[in-house]
């Protein structure tokens, strides 16, 4: 077991399946010679050349659409799109074209193909380039949505993405690279669709994924001192969204907190609670909480913004008041 | 070329003629759902471009797929039972109209969003070059598709990486009901292409044989390596955008006009003028066609609904 960063981890997944399999290429903006925006793909271009690195223009409908396209024809293209907020502009391929074509053409096409992007705040970028919108994604049937939040997971989640034949939008977090963990040595992949127990206790339960993971973490440490027992359990992948290790967990503490960064309104808390009551409405001992955004475009103000952002702070004070 | 493929041509023409034509019954008798865009008057441009091709050519266009399908060798069995949402259609009844392909005749479809297929279209010209393939991806779209931002995304990637596409833009004068001159800042189309440094023609669409050999030419440019092509073929629909458009936009002397240049007319005439067929050829063949498209009719309409458990097949490729 080595104790890698999260940076690390999505870049040795990539060289990884690179060399296992020549069907797999990288395709974004300032991915080849520029070494990737946020560094993932350093070096890359000099390992692989130009025809498995390669740079785009920036175009985003041109990087999903070609990788649909090339996908199609049996290739397992990784795309990259600098930050989520440039999906919208791709908006069409992602969620009208990528998870159709398989099941409007009567299981003919398939779509291999795997879209990387950055999400969150926390990073003084503005309204326009700091947002959580992983929600709407999670919303359309054949799209594989992932948002790991440690080295381990994503690592073998990447891998797992790209060996899937299907499109997978695969959510990483730009405060996250940093984050060091240890991971598995060797070929390993992580099963999509699949929740985890990061952290167990008996009290509260704590449901999150991707960044909140960390901060959900950090406040079930600092409860821990005051003698409350949380366990933490990692969404991983939005959709399918597997709910077994959630409710199992929920029947067993009968209290919870959902924690996500994105806006409560019509979110990944939204679903999840929906969910729980759905399904576990009986071993309800309190009304479930959500912690999440505050309802506001991202301001650049440092203050301001950290105060729209979930802290560890809005996650204790939520676990005291459904304990 | 020869006798036989001159026939076939004037086959496939007659056959998409007479598909569309029982489309539009069987849509009135509300028989199919949906939206039903019609090829009548086009006829001669899918045909020239699919006579044109080798069998590793790919095939991609609009919502105006009926006669691509055709072309491209699917059954007329499997295109009428595709709009009557039947288990037996291209899609297994799951994509109506406008969703049809076939990937063992290399049609990758039949896709509804304006101009979205276009950059799809360079992913799988890419996925040729990057396996050193020597197939060409033929996309067609319509005028209108080139005013959106999807056409200049592909247009201009293909370029910059030199990928093996044939453009082909079908003006047939008008983006649903609005003119080419009040929606595209030129006219003529070619000149989109232009601006991005690709070779380009203008072809008559109404003639079958001059869409084959402009095909072949930019084909034949293409598969050695000189990058994508882009031809403006000029062409018209006889009938509205789709079914239940009220025309307001254009003079039926305008259609008259266009129907005087009708391509299975053209075409017939070229062939009997220069004795390529007899004109109790052509009528044998019509009347096949004929016969045909009405056991075609009858497959589909005897053919079964998709069983309630399709629903929730093919979401997905893999068990999660």
């Amino acid at each position: 077991m080595a104790v890698i960063t999260v940076r690390q981890a999505i870049s040795d997944a990539l060289r990884e399946e690179m060399e296992r399999d020549e069907n797999v290429f990288l395709l974004g903006e300032e991915i080849g010679v520029w070494g990737g925006t946020y560094a993932v793909t350093r070096g890359f271009y000099d390992q692989f050349g130009e025809k498995r690195v390669r740079d785009t223009p920036i175009a985003e409908t041109a990087i999903i659409g070609a990788a649909i396209g090339a996908a199609m024809t049996g290739l397992r293209p990784v795309a990259e799109l600098m930050t989520i907020n440039f999906a919208f502009s791709a908006m069409d391929h992602i969620v009208n074209e990528a998870p159709k074509l398989h099941y409007m053409f009567g299981g003919q096409f398939k779509v291999p193909m795997v879209i990387r992007t950055v999400g969150g705040g926390g990073r003084q970028l503005g309204a326009t380039h700091s947002q959580t919108p992983d929600a709407i994604f999670a919303h359309f049937p054949g799209l594989v949505v992932i948002a790991p939040g440690t080295p381990e997971d994503a690592k073998g989640l990447l891998k797992a993405a790209i060996r899937s034949d299907d499109p997978v939008l695969f959510i990483e977090h730009s405060t996250l690279y940093q984050w060091r963990g240890e991971v598995p040595d060797g070929d390993y992949t992580v099963p999509i669709g699949k929740s985890k127990i990061q952290r167990p206790g008996k009290d509260v339960t704590l449901v999150t994924y991707s960044k909140m993971l960390q901060k959900s973490l950090q406040a079930a440490d600092e409860l821990a001192k005051e003698g409350i027992d949380v366990e933490v359990v990692d969404l991983r992948t939005l959709r399918p969204l597997d709910m077994d290790p959630v409710l199992e967990s929920f029947k067993k503490t009968n209290r919870a907190v959902v924690v996500e960064e994105g806006w409560k309104s019509f979110g990944v808390g939204s679903e999840v609670v929906s969910r729980m009551y759905e399904e576990a409405f009986d071993y309800a001992d309190a009304p479930i909480k959500r912690v999440a955004q505050k309802e506001v475009p991202l301001p650049y103000n440092q203050k301001l913004e950290q105060m729209a952002l979930p802290q560890v702070a809005d996650i204790i004070q939520a676990v005291k008041e459904v304990r | 070329m020869k006798k036989q493929e001159h026939l076939e041509l004037f086959r496939q023409m007659v056959m998409i003629r007479r598909v569309e034509e029982r489309a539009a019954e069987l849509y009135q008798q509300g028989k199919i759902g949906g939206f039903l865009h019609l090829y009548i008057g086009q006829e001669a441009v899918s045909t020239g471009l699919a006579a044109a091709r080798k069998p590793q050519d790919r095939l991609i266009t609009a919502y105006r797929d009926h006669g691509v399908a055709i072309n491209a060798g699917i059954s007329p069995e499997q295109v009428i039972a595709e709009l009557l949402g039947k288990a037996t259609g291209t899609s297994k009844g799951k994509g109506g109209s406008m969703h049809m392909a076939d990937t063992e005749k290399n049609f990758w479809g039949g896709h509804a969003i304006v101009g979205a297929h276009l950059p799809i279209a360079a992913g799988l010209a890419l996925g040729d070059q990057y396996k050193g393939e020597d197939g060409i991806t033929i996309c067609m779209f319509g005028d209108g598709a080139t005013n959106i931002g999807y056409f200049h995304e592909g247009v201009n990637l293909s370029k910059v990486w030199n990928l093996p596409v044939l453009w082909v833009c079908e003006n047939n004068r008008y983006g649903m009901g609005t003119t080419v001159e009040r929606a595209s800042a030129v006219s003529e189309i070619r000149q989109k292409a232009e601006g991005y440094g690709i070779p380009n023609e203008r072809v008559d669409g109404m003639d079958v044989l001059e869409v084959k050999q402009a095909a072949e030419k930019a084909l034949a440019k293409i598969r050695a390596g000189e990058g994508p092509y882009f031809l403006e073929i000029m062409t018209y629909r006889f009938q509205g955008h789709s079914m239940g458009d009220p025309e307001r936009y254009r003079e039926s002397e305008e259609i008259k006009k266009w129907q005087e240049n009708d391509p299975i007319g053209v075409y017939h005439k070229y062939l009997i003028e220069n004795k390529k067929a007899t004109g109790k050829e052509l009528d044998e063949i019509e009347a096949q066609v004929e016969k045909d498209v009405a056991a075609a009719v009858e497959f589909a309409e005897n053919s079964p609904e998709p069983a309630p458990e399709a629903l929730f097949e093919d979401i997905f490729v893999e068990e999660y």
